[in-house]
């Protein structure tokens, strides 16, 4: 039962809760019980997450390691290019970018998410939490929270000392505002990766296995969401598509954010859009769950 | 007014039948074949406050399948369930707050942490009131006699201390219905009689209703004198656990020691002779003529010792099953 791998630093959604939200529907005076419930069960779950502290700091050391073959071979398509801008991004801000994905998808990314609610609707450990008062996507958030927070908080100092090595690469540092723009496109990236994630969980419901559907979600949303290298590299109308896309949000605008490449007003339809994008797919979260749980109870359980 | 009631509970599952070979696999891809199946069928019973009940059946009987319809997990195809006055499959939360389903092949509990921890977070999803949790608690872990595990990581328990663990954080919030499926499975006999007697007593105590299954006799025997037996989704048998006995064994058990060091022949003509060891005879008598052929087996041998038993619960209860539906048993409640 124990994690067992490097990839499963920040894993996993073992567990599942129930269909009908008690926050949603508890009355004004109860709802501090409520989020106290959630709060306890982030604060449990991150006791859990700490019990492998060792597993953790190696694993995020070793995550590293890849960056050092990344910035080699920037420098070599620059070099071989024989430009100093490849679609307006310079060697540096390349460079600064690729780090930045880093950061974004320490909030975004949601390993084995989708796997454990379908796992979990498959196996019938989805049972456990229908028996109780207790909302399961209200459950798995916190559970997500307590484990990036803590997966956040090994991770700074080994993230701290990269970037201040690679500190060459950051020109130019960003100011208050967009500091605050920044960390706010971080938190709704966290959200939709959340429920982004939990929707494609949500396909057990209709579907026995769903392994090599995760598979292509997970290979696509490497290329689409800006993780392998900024969007605007791409042939222009193709990036005019995936730009409208929700999955931009997940690597590329928190870190085009932090580089000020999305300023001004774009910068506020940007956040105003990734809003919108987290609200759409919290309900559309909702959604599956309450569909697909009528499923559930008239076919399997 | 009853705990549950269960009236013409039906549940009828569609199963993909897949076909033979490649081929078959590749048909199925376009269009499928179902089976329908029945997996309970028109299961009638009430459950008054304070009772445990047993529900027997072999595999695949529906026994599962009607806890999971009183539980809430799955809606009946027909028919209808009230258990504490709603209707599961609504999922209320004061229904899930009053009631606990405990399955001894899934566990609950976090796994890399201990007990407690899972505890308390049981405490915040019931919305428990710090004061009354650590009583209970405190009662719970006394009662169990689980004290000083309360704080190990749970992979480190015994199966048996797991098992307990999960009972804990099952009563925690006081449930008024317990459904236990299958509570002692894989456990040693010493671990299966301590939660027998833990679960007694909290019956006792707290007047909580009990409905479990089970395929140890013993469990049966220790907590329940009321069962339920379902063989192929129909309920067959409701009613006493001694009446069972009664109504399904036709025979009983004649142990006789005779005199010397073998059996006498000639035994045959009084019933069918089950074993033999030295001069120790076991005899399957019909239960009508088991005066008679005692009678007549004083009269003609030197009898040292005898008994007259019923035959072993299972064996009449694997009796039943095979049987299937013989018909509706009306006897008490």
């Amino acid at each position: 039962m124990r994690p067992p791998s490097l990839e499963s630093l920040e894993r996993e959604a073992e567990s599942i809760g129930a269909d009908e939200s008690p926050a949603m529907r508890a009355p004004p005076a109860r709802r501090w019980g409520t989020l106290a419930k959630y709060w306890r069960i982030f604060r449990v779950s991150l006791g859990e997450r700490l019990v492998y502290r060792g597993d953790f700091i190696i694993g995020t050391v070793l995550r590293f390691l890849p960056m050092v073959t990344t910035i080699l071979l920037w420098e070599a398509v620059f070099k071989g290019s024989g430009q100093a801008e490849l679609s307006g991004w310079n060697l540096y801000e390349m460079i600064a970018y690729l780090l930045l994905v880093h950061v974004s998808r320490m909030f975004s990314s949601m390993p084995g998410l989708a796997f454990g609610v379908a796992r979990s609707i498959r196996d019938g450990d989805l049972k456990k939490y229908l028996l109780q008062p207790i909302d399961m996507l209200a459950y798995l958030m916190s559970y997500r929270a307590a484990h990036k927070a803590a997966y956040i908080a090994t991770a700074a100092l080994p993230y701290g000392v990269l970037l201040y090595l690679c500190r060459g690469y950051f020109t130019s540092w960003p100011d208050a505002s967009t500091w605050l723009a920044f960390l706010a496109s971080l938190s709704m990236a966290f959200v939709i990766g959340f429920y982004f994630e939990a929707c494609i969980g949500m396909t057990g419901f209709w579907f026995l296995e769903v392994t090599s559907f995760l598979y292509v979600v997970n290979t696509l949303n490497f290329f689409v969401s800006g993780h392998m290298f900024p969007l605007d590299l791409l042939p222009p109308t193709l990036a005019a598509i995936l730009k409208v896309l929700p999955f931009q949000y997940l690597a590329y605008f928190p870190s085009a954010v932090f580089l000020g490449k999305i300023q001004g007003d774009a910068l506020a339809a940007g956040l105003l859009i990734e809003l919108a994008w987290a609200l759409t797919f919290a309900l559309l979260a909702r959604l599956l769950f309450r569909t697909g749980l009528r499923r559930y109870s008239a076919f399997g359980g | 007014m009853p705990i549950i009631e269960a009236n013409d509970l039906t549940k009828v599952y569609r199963v993909y039948q897949k076909k033979d070979g490649f081929l078959g696999s590749l048909r199925g891809l376009v269009k499928r074949e179902y089976k329908e199946v029945r997996a309970a069928d028109g299961v009638t019973f009430t459950i008054e406050p304070g009772e445990m009940v047993a529900f027997l059946g072999p595999n695949g009987a529906g026994k599962t399948t009607t806890l999971k319809m009183l539980s809430g997990l799955i809606y009946p195809t027909r028919g209808t369930a009230r258990v504490l006055g709603h209707v599961p499959s609504e999922r209320a939360d004061a229904f899930r707050r009053r009631f606990a389903l405990v399955m001894g092949q899934k566990n609950q509990l976090w796994w890399d942490l201990p007990a407690a921890d899972s505890f308390q977070l049981h405490r915040e999803i019931y919305s428990l009131p710090a004061a009354d949790f650590a009583r209970t608690q405190g009662e719970l872990i006394e009662m169990f006699g689980v004290g000083a595990l309360t704080r190990q990581p749970v992979r480190e328990l015994s199966l048996g201390e797991r098992m307990k663990m999960e009972l804990i954080a099952a009563l925690l919030h006081r449930p008024q219905l317990l459904l236990l499926d299958e509570p002692t499975i894989g456990l040693d006999v010493i671990a299966q009689v301590t939660i027998q007697k833990c679960l007694k007593e909290y019956n006792a105590q707290r007047g909580v209703t009990m409905l479990l299954t089970s395929h140890y006799m013993r469990d049966v025997e220790a907590l329940c004198k009321r069962v339920l037996v379902i063989t192929r989704g129909k309920l067959v048998y409701d009613g006493l656990l001694a009446g069972i006995t009664e109504q399904f064994g036709q025979s009983k058990l004649v142990k006789l020691q005779f005199a010397g060091e073998t059996v006498p022949p000639g035994l045959e003509q009084y019933g069918e002779l089950t074993k033999t060891d030295g001069p120790v005879a076991d005899l399957k008598v019909d239960r009508h003529r088991v005066a008679e052929v005692l009678g007549a087996v004083l009269d003609r041998y030197t009898v040292v010792d005898m008994s007259v038993q019923d035959p072993p619960l299972d064996q009449m209860i694997a009796r039943v099953f095979e049987e299937g539906n013989v018909g509706h048993a009306s006897t008490v409640a």
